[in-house]
This record gives structure tokens, sequence and C-alpha cells, in this order.
């Protein structure tokens, strides 16, 4: 059985991946991209724990699939809004998001 | 005697009647209603006058204080509280007589010298409050009524000074009338106080009473910078009444209150309200004699300096009314001084009585001066002497009366004026030599300069006049009132005033000096008469070259001493410019700048740190990742 | 429900039916006839308040009613009146009917009223209230609009001048609340009822300490207290006609309502410790804001710095702590409210016609508008002190009040705030000699109209109100020193 750090220094590094590619990337896509990252980080999280620590019981793994779930809903709003975005002002770089600044 | 209360009212519902309907009414309408209206209250002081002098006065030797009405109209404290009532006692009820027949001769004679003039039915109007306030001012039954009068007497002044509102010279006078005396009445407001807070009453009864034992008791032992505490009062309380009074340094208002319409001066400027200091003294006399006889020492002084100032500046003016405005500022100093030499009971007194028999004598024949004057400048249109000459030809009326009035100033025997101030100079000589001397100098002064004013204004040098306003006598209208004066100016001063006016209420036997001060006062009028004469009557080069010989000292006399200056000065330099613009700057900058100052601070650390609130969510995600991986370590390690 | 709540229901309603106006007609009907029932309502409190107390109701406070509107924190909507709320819901309905009459055409005037009305609960709430947190509701209530009023319908530069008032003014009652919440809790009994507070709970002399000077500060800031009087200046000048005058006449009294009512009331020790600093301060308002007023050139500084004098007078009064003075301080808030009222009326009407306010580009206006500059110069004369208004009778009372005071200090004080009336009268006919009288300055004034009908109204109606008090003082004066009799108890214990 493979043992659990491995699964774990998966998901901290896509976890890592993920913020930096949050904090640098200026194209929304790839900040929606790094954003799934870090969620699906959190989810192998989850389901590695439940599995190894509480194998009798199944709430981590719902909660998984429930995250799954949030993420796909999250996805669907963030590509409207940036398809908007994109329409509105012709680019989907955040630096330039800034009409509503005061 | 509660009919008495009419006398007041009648003035104050004219002046609401006019005020407020007059100028809907025809103007002699209005002046008719008027005149009646006063007319009706002179004959009720009369009768007032009468029955107190003659009638039921008089219990036992003494004259009583009578108060037919009163009621409260204001409470402070359980003792302190403000009555409105009305006093009789021989004082207030010979101010009834004075004010109501002045006031009905210059009502009279204003509707033929304000004939025509706009503002008509206003003129009528403030007369009647000037009445009402005036009257309201001498019952007064404490000395907080005699301040809400006080007040009011001046606003009246104000009033009708500035009846010219449009003229920027009339403006200016009545602003000065009114600030001037405001500046007394806070002396007047603050004595109030201080008598009040000590003695534990407004009331003049009670603070004359006994002696002004109440005044006396209450305030011993105090004392600040060496005066009692009540000898400030009383002087913080003439203060007021100098104000009003005009004496020395506060008397620069009253040459320029000319500006108002003549009968205005007459009645208010030389009969009435300048006498108002006077009489406050008078009411309050004993409380000064027992309490402050420092202070009467005071006035007396003060009042010596003011008439010889005042006498020496009208020798040189030539505007006829200013002459006749130094000639009451120095009239009145007499009336002041013999209140300051004046003692209490008996021949004692004779000062007080002397000053009260001075005030009821000047008040008639410097009306009819006035009025005179005002027919004469109704006639030439001017105010100068210099457009003036032998008019007696052409206005005889006129001429003789003012002449009687000048013979009534001067003092010339049997005229009213040589009595009263032949008692004044005897009260004098008795109290201060130095006092006495310098009042007889005065005397003189003051014949020369009155009858260098009737020798410039109806004899001298005939004017070229213009031949369509060729000088001509006045109405009857104006011509009767100056009449009736005359005659009281000739026969008032046979009225045995020691029978009813004296300082303890008792009458007593005065009889004039011939020896020690008759003669000399006569003798140093009749010079002055002569001098006159030989300078002026028929328009000698003479008063020109002296003038010319006393260089500088005659420059200063024509300028006032160059007083008005001076308080131009103080007003203009040191209230505007050294007080209130310093502290407009301080409000501005200083105060606001700091309220300003701390909303710029505000705004500026905002600014400086409004940065970090960038709305870029990927630096918010990367300070906190920083945070917690350092907080992290914190953990870990310590 | 208690006559009290009528005053705060009828504003409301007034706003109400202001929503369904469609025309200046209409609108003007609605702000007249409820100004009118305010008026109403007033004149039937005052009657039925004298006639209470004749009948032997000898309660700190009659109409008393009571509604629990935040039970965990002990609020309740508490109202009351004593004979000083009675006169300043007078003064208050008296302002609000003139200033209807003085902002006849305005522009935008459905919502230029839904805020007057605002204004007119926030004011009426605050002195019927005897809740603390009630009180200091309304009195937000009031202070709101009046950013809106001036930044909106002001003149000359009117959003810097609103927001200089409201940031001042709200500066004053974060003070106030601190020390709100000081008395709410220091008197150990969590009760924000004002009377409970001050007949059965005390707050420790530690505590009042700093919960005094706060709660004062916070109302002398509304009641033009030096150095924070900066923002009346500024708000005055740019706010319009009715506007400036509620707020000189109304709210600038709710300040010194509430030092006397809140600071003074509730912590006499502290009032005894302390108050000669305020004393100070308040003396020097006095002065200060007269001298100033003397070199202003613009109409409504000079009656803002007049104002700032005066209210200063109200505070160094109230800071004697003998009834006599006291009285005087209520009464010259009744006095100073009406006076000052009529000034921004008329200046109002003057500035409405000369397009000006600078005294020196105008002369002669009483040949051109005579009724309006005779109004102009009996405002003048109440201000100054005259006998017959009611300026006379409110000063004279405070001096002589304060200067029965037992030291030595606070009767030196006394005389020089009595040095006020003199440069109240330089200041006062400087304005009126300049404007009024002399030669016309403008030829174009020449043709200018003279009051209109309302404006009349308006004018008249505060003129008989000041003369009325000024005439027969004795009864209101008498109506507030009987109120004041429980509260001066409290000074006299110590």
């Amino acid at each position: 059985m493979i043992k659990m750090e491995y699964y774990l220094i998966v998901s901290t590094l896509m976890f890592f991946i993920g913020i930096y590619g949050f904090v640098v990337r200026k194209n929304m896509l790839a900040i929606l991209i790094s954003l799934e990252l870090v969620l699906n980080a959190v989810e192998i999280n989850f389901a590695v724990f439940n599995r190894y620590l509480f194998p009798g019981s199944m709430e981590g793994m719902f909660f998984t699939l429930f995250g799954i779930a949030i993420t796909a809903a999250e996805t669907a709003i963030a590509i409207a809004i940036i398809i908007n975005v994109y329409r509105n002002i012709g680019s989907i770089n955040v630096r330039k998001i800034n009409k509503m600044k005061g | 005697m509660e009919y008495s209360l009419l006398i007041l009212v009648t003035p104050f519902v004219l002046f609401l009647l006019l005020g407020l309907t007059g100028h809907k009414m025809k103007h002699h309408v209005a002046g008719f209603i008027g005149t009646l209206g006063m007319g009706l209250a002179a004959v009720l002081s009369y009768v007032v006058a009468f029955q107190y002098f003659f009638v039921i006065g008089k219990t036992g030797g003494i004259f009583k204080e009578l108060i037919p009405m009163s009621f409260e109209w204001l409470r402070f404290t359980d003792k302190l509280h403000i009555e409105l009532g009305i006093l009789l006692d021989p004082i207030s009820v010979m101010m009834l007589v004075v004010i109501t027949t002045v006031s009905l001769m210059v009502h009279l004679y204003s509707l033929g010298y304000m004939h025509g003039e706009k503002g008509f039915q206003r003129y009528y109007a403030f007369l009647s409050l000037f009445s009402f306030s005036m009257l309201g001012l001498v019952v007064a039954t404490n000395i907080f009524q005699m301040y809400i009068f006080w007040e009011l007497v001046g606003v009246s002044s104000y009033s009708l000074i500035g009846f010219y509102y449009q003229k920027p010279s009339a403006v200016a006078a009545s602003k000065k009338a009114f600030i001037v005396t405001r500046f007394a009445d806070l002396g007047f407001l603050v004595g109030i106080l201080i008598l009040s807070f000590y003695t534990g009453t407004f009331d003049f009864g009670a603070l004359t009473a006994n002696n002004a034992e109440l005044a006396v008791t209450s305030m011993q032992g105090l004392s600040f910078m060496g005066l009692s505490i009540g000898a400030w009062a009383m002087a913080l309380i003439f203060m007021g009444g100098a104000g009003k009074s005009a004496m020395f340094p506060l008397h620069i208002w009253l040459p320029d209150a000319m500006e108002g319409p003549t009968p205005v001066s007459a009645l208010i400027h030389a009969a009435t309200m300048v006498v108002a200091g006077v009489f406050l003294v008078a009411r309050l006399f004993p409380v000064y004699l027992f309490a402050a006889p420092e202070v009467l020492t005071l006035i007396a002084y003060i009042g010596t300096f003011t008439a010889l100032f005042a006498a020496i500046i009208a020798v040189t003016q030539t505007d006829i009314k200013r002459v006749l405005a130094f000639s009451t500022i120095s009239q009145i100093a007499y009336m002041m001084v013999s209140l300051g030499v004046s003692g209490y009971g008996g021949h004692d007194g004779v000062g007080y009585m002397a000053s009260m028999f001075h005030l009821f004598t000047h008040a008639f024949f410097k009306a009819l001066l006035f009025l005179g004057a005002g027919s004469v400048i109704h006639a030439v249109h001017s105010n100068e002497m210099k457009d003036m000459g032998r008019l007696h030809k052409y206005m005889p009326v006129s001429s003789i009366t003012f002449f009687i009035a000048c013979l009534a100033i001067a003092g010339i025997p049997p005229f009213s004026g040589f009595f009263s101030k032949d008692e004044i100079l005897a009260a004098a000589l008795h109290h201060d030599k130095l006092i006495f001397f310098v009042m007889l100098f005065v005397a003189g002064l003051t014949a020369f300069y009155m009858f260098r004013l009737y020798f410039n204004i109806f004899w001298g040098k005939e004017k070229e006049y213009d031949n369509h306003h060729k000088p001509h006598e006045s109405p009857a209208l104006m011509t009767v009132p100056l009449i009736i004066l005359a005659i009281f100016s000739v026969f008032t001063g046979l009225i045995p005033f020691p029978e009813f006016i004296t300082a303890d209420r008792m009458s007593f036997a005065a009889h004039i000096e011939w020896g020690t001060v008759a003669i000399p006062s006569i003798v140093v009028a009749l010079t002055g008469i002569v001098i006159a004469f030989v300078l002026y009557a028929k328009g000698s080069e003479k008063p020109a070259q002296i003038a010319k010989s006393l260089g500088g000292f005659y420059a200063a006399t024509v300028n006032k001493f160059y007083l008005d200056e001076v308080w131009m000065f103080i007003t203009k330099s040191v209230i505007f410019k050294l007080i209130s613009e310093p502290i407009k700057w301080f409000d501005r900058h200083v105060i606001d700048g700091a309220m300003n100052g701390l909303a710029w601070t505000t705004q500026k650390v905002s600014d400086s740190i409004k940065g970090l609130q960038s709305g870029q969510v990927q630096l918010y995600v990367w300070a906190y990742v920083v945070g917690s991986l350092v907080i992290a370590a914190l953990v870990l390690f310590f | 429900m208690s006559i009290l709540s009528f005053f705060v229901l009828v504003p409301v309603l007034m706003i109400l039916f202001l929503f369904i106006c469609r025309n200046m007609q209409q609108i003007r009907t609605v702000m007249i006839t409820g100004a009118s029932a305010l008026m109403v309502l007033a004149i039937t409190l005052t009657v039925m308040f004298i006639q209470e107390r004749a009948a032997g109701a000898d309660a700190e406070m009659l109409f008393t009613a009571s509604t629990v509107w935040y039970p965990s924190l002990n609020i309740a909507y508490a109202v009351g009146v004593d004979g000083i709320s009675v006169a300043m819901i007078a003064l208050s309905a008296i302002i609000v009917f003139t200033g209807v009459f003085s902002s006849w055409n305005m522009n935008m005037a459905r919502e230029y009223f839904l805020w007057y009305c605002l204004l007119s609960v926030g004011v009426f709430g605050f002195f019927i209230s005897v809740d603390l947190f009630t009180m200091f509701m309304f009195y937000e209530v009031a202070l709101i609009p009046m950013y809106l009023l001036i930044g909106l319908w002001g003149t000359g530069r009117k959003e810097y001048s609103a927001m200089k008032l409201t940031l001042m003014l709200m500066g004053g009652s974060a003070f106030l609340l601190i020390g709100i919440l000081g008395i709410y809790y220091g008197s150990g009994h969590t009760s924000m009822n004002l009377l409970e507070i001050a007949n059965n709970l005390a707050i420790p002399i530690e505590i009042q300490r700093w919960v005094f000077p706060a709660t004062f500060l916070g109302f002398g800031v509304l009641g033009a207290l030096f150095p924070f009087h900066t923002w009346s200046p500024d708000g005055h000048a740019s706010a319009p006609t009715a506007v400036s005058m509620l707020h000189a006449g109304v709210l600038m009294k709710l300040g010194g309502y509430g030092c006397f009512r809140v600071a003074m009331y509730l912590m006499p020790e502290a009032a005894q410790e302390l108050g000669w600093i305020f004393l100070i301060l308040t003396g020097i308002s006095v002065v200060y804001g007269a001298f100033s007023a003397v070199v202003q050139t613009d109409l409504k500084y000079i009656n803002a710095y007049s104002s700032v004098s005066h209210c200063g007078l109200v505070l160094f009064a109230i800071l004697m702590m003998n009834q006599t003075a006291m009285t005087g301080a209520i009464m010259q808030m009744l006095s100073h409210g009406l006076m000052t009222a009529l000034f921004f009326a008329l200046i109002g009407l003057i500035y409405g016609r000369t397009h000006t306010r600078d005294i020196r580009e105008m002369g002669g206006l009483m040949k051109i508008m005579p009724f309006a500059s005779v109004c102009y110069v009996i405002a003048g004369l109440a201000s100054l002190g005259l006998p017959g208004f009611s300026g006379f009778v409110a000063e004279m009372t405070i001096f002589v009040g304060s200067f029965q005071h037992s030291d030595t200090f606070h009767r030196v004080l006394t005389i020089a705030a009595c040095c006020s009336i003199v440069i109240t009268a330089v200041y006062i006919l400087r304005t009126v000699g300049k404007i009024l009288y002399g030669p016309v300055q403008d030829s174009h004034h020449l043709e200018l109209p003279d009051a209109a009908w309302y404006e009349k109204i308006s004018t008249l109606g505060l003129i008989i109100a000041i003369a009325a008090i000024g005439l027969y003082p004795l009864g209101i004066s008498e109506l507030i020193s009987n109120s004041l009799t429980p509260i001066i108890g409290k000074f006299a214990i110590i």
C-alpha cells in the first residue's frame, strides 16, 4: 500500500503550485485554473485522510464529492464572468479590470 | 393719583398708533394727534404737580414718596425683582412738568418746522416714544426700571438723530451717540449689579432710606484698589450718568447729535435726555453722599473741568447748533458740580436744590435757544454763522426771544438763569474755592459765547441773501412755542425752589448772597456780554486777529481739542485693527485652521495607506500565505 | 398615546404625505397644514402643562409615557416634559412654522421639505425624550438632514461647509456617545432613563470626572462652544434661509439643552468641580464671538458670530449653577432662537433680492424695502438687548443671576461677559447703518420689491413672539424657574 505521505506530498505540491499560479498569473483563466489546483489539492487531502485515518466512515469522501460539485458550479460562473469581462473590455488581464475602483 | 399712569400711557399709545398706522395717515393728522396726546399728558402732569406739591404731597413738613401704582415685571431672586411703577416725589414730579412742557412745545413747533418732510409720521412716532421713555425714566421706582427706560431713551435718541437716514453724517452721528452711551451704560449696568448684590435690592426707596443706611452697612469694609466697593459701584453708576449727560470724556457724541432735526436737539439733547445723568445722581444722592463721598468729590471735579472745557470750545465753534451743544454740556456740568458740592440737610443741601433748580430753568431757556436756532436755520437754510447777520430786521420775534434766552443763560437778573446759577455758585463757594472761581469764570465765558452767537446771527453785517429766499419770520406754529418758552425763561427763576425740592425733602429758606456771589457773577457776565458786543455787534475784524494771535490753542479749540480724533483712533485702530482683525485672523487661521488641519491630516494619512487596499486579490493572497507561513514558522520553532 | 408623541408623529405624517404630492400647491398645503398642526399642538401642550401644574401636579416631568423597544439594553421610548422642554418645543414649533414660509420658493421642493420634516422629527423627538439613547438617536436624526440640506440647496462653498459642519458635529456626538455609555455603565444600574439616573442612582465622582467633560463637550460643539464653533459661520453662510433659521434657532439649542439636561443634571458633582474650565471657555465665546462679528462683511457671518456670542452666554449661565442664571439661560435660548431666526429670515429675504450678502455692496435699503428694513432694525435692536424685546430680559436675568454667585471669580467673569453688550451694539449698528441707511449703493437695487406676503408672515410671527416675551416676561420666567427648582436642589446639596 502506498504510504499516506506520498499523497500528501502530491497534494501539497499541487496546493502551492496553485497558490503560486494564483498570485503571479495575470490571466484570469490561468488564475481560475490555479484556483482549481488549490481546491483539488484540498479534496485529495480530504479523501486521503478519510481513507487512512477513519476507514470506517465516509464523511471525507462525501465532502470531496460536494467540493467537486461546488468547484464545477464555481467554474461555470467564473467562466461566464470572464467571458463577459472579455466582451466588455476586450481583455482578461486582471490588471486591466479596474474600472470600478474609486 | 392713579391717573398719573395716563401720563405714561398716552405717549406709548401714540407711539404704537403712529408707528403702526402712521404711514396711512395724512401728515397733519399724524402731527395733530401727536400734539394733542402730548397736550393731554402735559395737562395731566400739571394736575399731578399741583396735587402733589400743594395738596397731598407734604405731611409733617416732609414731601413723601408716593407710589400710586406698581406691578412686578420680572423676578430674578426672592429679593431682586424688577417692578414697573410710578414713583412721585418732588424731583420726579418736577421732571414730569419739564418733560411734558418742553415736549409739547417741540411737538407744536415741529408741526411748522418739519412741515412737508418725508417721514413726518415716523418723526412724531419717535417723539412719542421718546416722551414715553423719558417719563418712564423719571418716575422709575427702582434702579432697574430706570435702566430699562434709560436704554429706551437711548434708542429713541438714536432713531431721531438718524432721522435723515440717507445722510451718511446723520447715520454716523446716531451710531456714535448710541455706542458711546451704550459704553457708559455698561458701567451703569455693572454698577447696578454690584450695588444690588451687596444691598439685595433695586428699590430706590430702600436704597435711600435713613440716609442710605442699607448701602452704608452692607458694603462696609470691602475695598478694591484702594476704593471701597460702594464707591466703585456708585462711580460706575455715575459713568452711566456721565455718558447720557455728556460729561468729559464721554461728551463726544453730543455735538455730533446735532445732525438730527433741530426740534429733536431741543427736546432730547438740550432739555430732557441729557439731564438724565444729573437726575440719576440726584435720585441716588443719599447713597452717594453717605456711602461714597469720594465719588461725589470726583463728580464735582469732573463737572468743573467739563464746564470749563466745553465753554472754551463753545467760544470758537461756528456752527450755531454746535455752540449750543457745547453750551449744553457746560450747563449740565454746572448741575453736576452743584450736586458734587452739596451736603444733605437744611442749608447744606443748597447744592442739590440749586442743581435741580438749574435743571428746571435750563430746560426752558435751552429749549428756547435751540428752537430759536431752528427758526433761524429754517429761514437761511444753513447752520453756519457766516451765512447769517442782521437777521433781527427779518425775524424780530425769533430775535427777541433768543435775546431773552441769552440773558437767562448768561445769568442776568431777573431772568431765570440768574437765580439758579447764583445758588450753584453759592454752594460751590462754601465747599471749595477753586471750583467756585472756575465756575465763575465759566459764567463769564457763557455770557461771552452766547452773545457772540446772538450778535453774529441777529446783528453784525448784512449778508447777501438770495432774493428768492429772503429770510422771513417763521410761521405762528413756530413762534408761539418760542414766545411761551420765553415767558417761562423769564419767570421760572422766581419760583421758590427751596420750598419744594431739597435733598432731605424739608423746606429751607435760601437767600441770595449779593455781596459774595451775586454781584461778582453779574459783573463777570456783563463783562462777557460787553466783550462780545465790542467784538461782534458791528462785525469787526478783531476776532480774526485774536484768533490768529492765539495760534495753536485756537486751532485746538476749533477742533474740540482733537478728542474726536482720539476716540476715532480708539475705535478704528484699537477695536477694529488691534482686537477684531486679529481675532478674525486667529479664528480663520488658527482655530479653523486647526480644524481644517485635522481634516487634512486625516486625508493625508488615509491617502498614504490606501495603497494597501488595492483591490488586487492576488496581493491579498500573497500577504495571507506569507503571513500564515511566518506564523506557522513561529509556532513551530518557538 | 401621550400628546408628546404627536410632535414626532405629525412630521412623520408630513413626510408620508409629501411622497404623494404632485405639485408645488400640494406640497405647500401639506407643509402649512403640518406646521400649523405643530403650532396648535405646541400651544395646546403649553396650556395643558400650565393647567396641570396649576392643578397641583408636582412631578418633575409631566405627560410621561414609556415603551420599551430594546429590552436587553433597557432602552425605551420614554417621553416627558417639564417647563423647560415645553418652552423649547414651543420655540421649535414657531421656527418650523415660520421656516416653511421662508422657504416658499425652493427648487426640488419635495425633497427639500422631506429633509426639513425629518429634521423636525429629530428636533421634537430630542426635546420630548427622557431616555438617553432615544435622545441620542433623535439628535443624530436631526443632524444628518443638515448635511443634505446644506450640501444640495446651499450657496457658495456648500459642499465644504456641509462636510465641515457634519464632521464637526459628528465628532461632537462621538464624545457624546462616550459620555452616554459612561453614564449608562457608571450609574451601576444599567438604565437609560434620565429621571431614574438623576433621582435614584448616583454616578461615582471618579467616573463623572471624565464623563462630564465628554458629554459637555459633545453637546457644547453644537452649542458653538469656543474653540469648536467654526462650523457655525461656514455652515450658516452656505445654508439656505430656512435651514439657517432652523439650525441657529433650534438646532443650536439642542446643544444648550443637552448640556443642561444631560451633563449638568446627571453629574452635578463634576459640574461643580470642573465647571470653571468650561466657564472660561464660554466666557471667551461670549466676548470673542462679539469681537469677531465686528469686522465681518458678510451678513450671515456677522450673524453666525453673533450666535456664537449669544449661545456662549447660554452655556455661561448654565454653568453658573443658580436658579436665576439658569432661568436666564433657558430664556436666552428662546430669545436667541427667535431673534436669530428672524435675522436669517431677513437676510434670506435681502439676499434673495440683491444677490449679495456683502454689506459693503448695499446701502439705503430702508428706502427701497421699508418693511423688511424696519424688521431688520427691530431684529437688531432685539439682539443688542433693547428693553421690550426678549433679548433684554434674557440677558439681564443672566447677568443678575450670574452676579449672585458667591465666588468672586464668577462675578469677575460676569462683568467681562457684560462687555459683550457694547460690542454687540457696535456690530449691529454698523450693519444696520451700512445696509439700511445712507445713500443707495447700487442703482439696480432701486427696483427691488419689498417683502412678499409669505415673508411678512414669517417675520411678523417671529417679531410678535420676541415682543411678547419682552413685554410680559414674568409668565415664561416663572414657568422655567419653577421647573428648575428640583434641579437646582441637586447643586445645593453639595
